[in-house]
Protein backbone atom coordinates (compact mmCIF):
# COMPACT_ATOMS: atom_id res chain seq x y z
CA UNK A 1 0.00 0.00 0.00
CA UNK A 2 1.16 3.30 -0.60
CA UNK A 3 2.54 5.73 1.90
CA UNK A 4 -0.17 7.93 2.13
CA UNK A 5 0.64 11.80 1.27
CA UNK A 6 1.02 14.26 4.18
CA UNK A 7 1.03 18.22 3.56
CA UNK A 8 3.14 20.15 7.06
CA UNK A 9 3.03 24.06 7.32
CA UNK A 10 4.43 25.13 10.48
CA UNK A 11 2.89 28.06 12.40
CA UNK A 12 4.97 30.57 13.57
CA UNK A 13 3.10 34.11 12.37
CA UNK A 14 -0.85 35.00 11.44
CA UNK A 15 0.54 34.90 7.91
CA UNK A 16 0.96 31.24 8.20
CA UNK A 17 -2.82 31.04 9.37
CA UNK A 18 -3.53 32.65 5.45
CA UNK A 19 -0.86 29.78 4.61
CA UNK A 20 -2.83 26.43 6.12
CA UNK A 21 -6.49 28.43 4.73
CA UNK A 22 -4.68 28.00 1.55
CA UNK A 23 -3.68 24.30 1.51
CA UNK A 24 -7.08 23.24 3.23
CA UNK A 25 -8.97 25.04 0.33
CA UNK A 26 -6.40 23.12 -2.38
CA UNK A 27 -6.98 19.51 -1.23
CA UNK A 28 -10.57 19.97 -0.47
CA UNK A 29 -11.24 20.86 -4.34
CA UNK A 30 -8.68 18.49 -5.35
CA UNK A 31 -11.11 15.85 -3.47
CA UNK A 32 -13.93 17.25 -4.53
CA UNK A 33 -16.34 18.35 -1.49
CA UNK A 34 -18.87 21.11 -1.97
CA UNK A 35 -18.88 24.20 -1.69
CA UNK A 36 -19.87 24.44 1.81
CA UNK A 37 -17.91 21.54 3.05
CA UNK A 38 -14.95 23.76 1.66
CA UNK A 39 -15.70 26.71 3.48
CA UNK A 40 -17.08 24.84 6.38
CA UNK A 41 -13.17 23.18 6.08
CA UNK A 42 -11.25 26.13 5.67
CA UNK A 43 -12.97 27.87 8.77
CA UNK A 44 -12.46 25.38 11.05
CA UNK A 45 -8.94 25.20 10.24
CA UNK A 46 -8.32 28.83 10.52
CA UNK A 47 -9.37 28.56 13.82
CA UNK A 48 -7.65 25.84 14.88
CA UNK A 49 -4.24 27.36 13.11
CA UNK A 50 -4.89 30.76 15.09
CA UNK A 51 -5.74 28.72 18.32
CA UNK A 52 -2.14 27.51 17.68
CA UNK A 53 -0.75 31.27 17.02
CA UNK A 54 -2.62 32.21 19.94
CA UNK A 55 -1.73 30.14 22.49
CA UNK A 56 1.33 27.36 21.86
CA UNK A 57 4.33 30.00 20.26
CA UNK A 58 4.37 27.60 17.25
CA UNK A 59 2.88 24.46 16.14
CA UNK A 60 2.34 22.35 13.12
CA UNK A 61 -0.66 21.36 11.45
CA UNK A 62 -0.67 17.72 9.03
CA UNK A 63 -3.21 17.84 6.35
CA UNK A 64 -3.82 13.90 5.05
CA UNK A 65 -6.28 11.80 3.25
CA UNK A 66 -7.53 9.03 4.56
CA UNK A 67 -10.16 6.22 4.30
CA UNK A 68 -12.88 3.99 6.02
CA UNK A 69 -15.97 2.10 5.28
CA UNK A 70 -15.51 2.64 1.88
CA UNK A 71 -15.38 6.19 2.27
CA UNK A 72 -12.66 8.94 1.95
CA UNK A 73 -11.93 12.18 4.10
CA UNK A 74 -9.72 14.89 4.69
CA UNK A 75 -8.05 14.72 8.13
CA UNK A 76 -6.42 17.71 9.31
CA UNK A 77 -4.17 17.67 12.76
CA UNK A 78 -3.15 20.80 14.62
CA UNK A 79 -0.29 19.90 16.97
CA UNK A 80 1.36 22.33 19.45
CA UNK A 81 3.79 22.12 22.56
CA UNK A 82 2.23 25.03 24.39
CA UNK A 83 0.67 24.97 27.39
CA UNK A 84 -2.23 22.67 27.38
CA UNK A 85 -5.41 22.96 27.84
CA UNK A 86 -6.55 22.69 32.29
CA UNK A 87 -10.08 22.08 31.70
CA UNK A 88 -11.12 20.48 28.31
CA UNK A 89 -14.82 20.91 28.63
CA UNK A 90 -14.99 24.31 29.89
CA UNK A 91 -12.56 25.19 26.54
CA UNK A 92 -15.81 23.14 24.58
CA UNK A 93 -18.19 25.54 25.54
CA UNK A 94 -19.41 28.23 23.47
CA UNK A 95 -18.07 31.74 24.31
CA UNK A 96 -15.82 30.74 27.30
CA UNK A 97 -12.56 32.51 26.05
CA UNK A 98 -9.06 33.24 28.03
CA UNK A 99 -8.02 35.57 25.17
CA UNK A 100 -9.83 38.58 23.29
CA UNK A 101 -11.52 35.92 21.15
CA UNK A 102 -15.38 35.36 20.81
CA UNK A 103 -14.53 31.71 22.55
CA UNK A 104 -16.22 30.03 18.94
CA UNK A 105 -12.93 28.36 18.11
CA UNK A 106 -12.95 25.16 19.56
CA UNK A 107 -16.32 24.28 20.19
CA UNK A 108 -17.24 26.34 16.22
CA UNK A 109 -14.91 23.79 14.49
CA UNK A 110 -16.13 21.10 16.38
CA UNK A 111 -19.34 21.98 14.60
CA UNK A 112 -18.00 22.30 11.46
CA UNK A 113 -16.81 19.23 10.75
CA UNK A 114 -17.85 15.20 11.31
CA UNK A 115 -14.88 14.46 13.61
CA UNK A 116 -13.29 16.18 16.21
CA UNK A 117 -10.83 15.17 18.46
CA UNK A 118 -8.75 16.60 21.02
CA UNK A 119 -5.96 16.28 23.28
CA UNK A 120 -4.46 17.84 25.98
CA UNK A 121 -1.88 17.32 28.34
CA UNK A 122 -0.69 20.60 30.87
CA UNK A 123 2.77 21.44 29.87
CA UNK A 124 3.22 19.17 27.27
CA UNK A 125 0.82 20.35 24.71
CA UNK A 126 -2.52 20.40 22.33
CA UNK A 127 -3.42 17.99 19.21
CA UNK A 128 -6.32 18.47 17.55
CA UNK A 129 -7.92 16.43 14.83
CA UNK A 130 -10.68 17.05 12.33
CA UNK A 131 -11.99 14.45 9.66
CA UNK A 132 -14.79 15.48 6.97
CA UNK A 133 -16.17 12.86 5.37
CA UNK A 134 -17.22 12.87 1.17
CA UNK A 135 -20.45 11.71 1.14
CA UNK B 1 4.46 37.84 3.21
CA UNK B 2 4.30 41.32 0.89
CA UNK B 3 1.97 43.54 3.47
CA UNK B 4 -0.94 43.66 1.52
CA UNK B 5 -2.97 46.79 1.80
CA UNK B 6 -7.08 47.01 1.31
CA UNK B 7 -8.06 49.72 -0.58
CA UNK B 8 -10.09 52.70 1.06
CA UNK B 9 -11.99 54.45 -1.72
CA UNK B 10 -14.39 57.47 -1.12
CA UNK B 11 -17.47 57.73 -3.46
CA UNK B 12 -19.41 60.66 -2.04
CA UNK B 13 -19.96 60.48 1.57
CA UNK B 14 -19.14 56.71 1.54
CA UNK B 15 -15.81 54.74 2.42
CA UNK B 16 -15.81 51.31 -0.27
CA UNK B 17 -13.52 49.37 1.72
CA UNK B 18 -13.57 45.71 -1.07
CA UNK B 19 -11.61 43.04 0.58
CA UNK B 20 -10.59 41.31 -2.51
CA UNK B 21 -7.87 38.61 -1.12
CA UNK B 22 -7.24 36.26 2.18
CA UNK B 23 -5.53 38.38 4.56
CA UNK B 24 -3.68 37.89 7.52
CA UNK B 25 -5.00 39.05 11.25
CA UNK B 26 -2.34 41.57 10.99
CA UNK B 27 -3.40 43.10 8.06
CA UNK B 28 -6.77 42.49 9.09
CA UNK B 29 -6.41 44.77 12.43
CA UNK B 30 -4.80 47.23 10.38
CA UNK B 31 -7.98 47.44 7.66
CA UNK B 32 -9.68 48.34 11.31
CA UNK B 33 -7.47 51.19 11.98
CA UNK B 34 -7.29 52.34 8.86
CA UNK B 35 -10.91 52.39 8.33
CA UNK B 36 -11.83 54.58 11.63
CA UNK B 37 -8.80 56.96 10.54
CA UNK B 38 -10.51 57.34 7.13
CA UNK B 39 -13.89 58.32 8.59
CA UNK B 40 -12.34 61.19 10.97
CA UNK B 41 -9.91 62.06 7.95
CA UNK B 42 -12.85 62.73 5.24
CA UNK B 43 -16.05 62.70 7.45
CA UNK B 44 -17.28 59.51 5.57
CA UNK B 45 -20.83 59.53 6.70
CA UNK B 46 -21.36 55.48 6.07
CA UNK B 47 -18.92 52.97 4.96
CA UNK B 48 -19.47 49.86 2.81
CA UNK B 49 -17.48 46.90 3.25
CA UNK B 50 -17.58 44.28 0.27
CA UNK B 51 -16.68 41.04 1.16
CA UNK B 52 -18.36 39.20 -2.08
CA UNK B 53 -15.02 37.61 -2.83
CA UNK B 54 -13.65 36.68 1.01
CA UNK B 55 -13.92 32.65 1.01
CA UNK B 56 -14.41 32.53 4.17
CA UNK B 57 -15.10 34.41 7.36
CA UNK B 58 -13.38 33.06 10.99
CA UNK B 59 -14.61 34.13 14.36
CA UNK B 60 -11.03 36.76 13.30
CA UNK B 61 -12.81 38.23 10.90
CA UNK B 62 -16.40 38.43 11.77
CA UNK B 63 -15.03 40.16 14.79
CA UNK B 64 -13.18 42.56 12.97
CA UNK B 65 -16.33 43.66 10.82
CA UNK B 66 -18.83 43.92 14.22
CA UNK B 67 -16.10 45.97 15.68
CA UNK B 68 -16.08 48.51 12.69
CA UNK B 69 -19.50 48.78 12.59
CA UNK B 70 -19.79 49.88 16.79
CA UNK B 71 -16.83 52.05 16.30
CA UNK B 72 -17.96 54.03 13.29
CA UNK B 73 -21.24 54.42 14.93
CA UNK B 74 -19.34 55.79 18.08
CA UNK B 75 -18.19 58.10 15.05
CA UNK B 76 -21.83 58.82 13.54
CA UNK B 77 -21.32 56.60 10.49
CA UNK B 78 -23.10 53.81 9.56
CA UNK B 79 -21.80 50.66 8.33
CA UNK B 80 -23.38 48.04 5.83
CA UNK B 81 -21.63 44.57 4.57
CA UNK B 82 -22.35 43.37 1.29
CA UNK B 83 -21.34 40.47 -1.08
CA UNK B 84 -21.58 37.60 2.04
CA UNK B 85 -21.67 34.35 -0.26
CA UNK B 86 -24.08 31.39 0.92
CA UNK B 87 -21.69 29.24 2.15
CA UNK B 88 -20.19 31.50 3.69
CA UNK B 89 -23.08 32.31 5.81
CA UNK B 90 -24.30 28.98 6.39
CA UNK B 91 -20.71 28.49 8.29
CA UNK B 92 -20.93 31.92 10.36
CA UNK B 93 -24.19 30.50 11.86
CA UNK B 94 -22.82 27.16 12.53
CA UNK B 95 -19.76 28.30 13.66
CA UNK B 96 -21.92 30.54 15.89
CA UNK B 97 -21.60 34.18 15.03
CA UNK B 98 -24.24 36.49 14.89
CA UNK B 99 -22.19 39.63 13.49
CA UNK B 100 -23.97 41.26 15.78
CA UNK B 101 -24.65 45.14 15.08
CA UNK B 102 -23.67 44.52 11.32
CA UNK B 103 -26.51 45.79 8.89
CA UNK B 104 -26.20 43.47 5.54
CA UNK B 105 -27.32 44.03 1.91
CA UNK B 106 -26.83 41.52 -1.00
CA UNK B 107 -24.83 43.57 -3.01
CA UNK B 108 -22.91 46.96 -3.51
CA UNK B 109 -26.02 48.50 -4.88
CA UNK B 110 -28.14 47.22 -2.45
CA UNK B 111 -25.56 48.55 0.34
CA UNK B 112 -26.00 51.75 -0.85
CA UNK B 113 -29.48 52.11 -1.57
CA UNK B 114 -29.97 51.10 2.05
CA UNK B 115 -27.00 53.77 3.14
CA UNK B 116 -28.50 56.55 1.07
CA UNK B 117 -31.87 56.13 2.80
CA UNK B 118 -30.37 55.91 6.68
CA UNK B 119 -28.57 58.84 6.09
CA UNK B 120 -32.29 60.82 4.33
CA UNK B 121 -33.85 59.37 7.53
CA UNK B 122 -31.02 60.98 9.75
CA UNK B 123 -31.48 64.35 8.19
CA UNK B 124 -34.74 64.44 8.21
CA UNK B 125 -34.86 63.56 12.22
CA UNK B 126 -32.33 66.24 12.44
CA UNK B 127 -34.23 68.92 10.47
CA UNK B 128 -37.43 67.62 13.20
CA UNK B 129 -35.18 68.59 15.96
CA UNK B 130 -33.66 71.82 15.19
CA UNK B 131 -37.56 72.87 14.22
CA UNK B 132 -38.81 71.88 17.72
CA UNK B 133 -35.74 74.16 19.21
CA UNK B 134 -36.81 76.87 16.90
CA UNK B 135 -40.75 76.55 18.27
CA UNK B 136 -39.55 76.07 21.60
Amino acid sequence: MPQPEVSRIAIKGSEDIVRVRAAVREAAVQMGFSNVDQVRLVTAASELARNIHLYASGGLVELRRVHAGGRSGLRVDFEDAGPGIVDLELAMTDGYTTSRGMGKGLPGSRRLVDDFDIKSEVGKGTLVTIIKWLL
Amino acid sequence: MTAFKVPILKVGDVLLVSIQADIDDRAVLELQQRVLEQIELTNARSVLIDISLLEMVDSFTGRMLSDIASMASIMDAATVVVGIQPAVAITLVELGLELKGVSTALDVDDGLRILKERMKEKRRKRTVGADEHATA
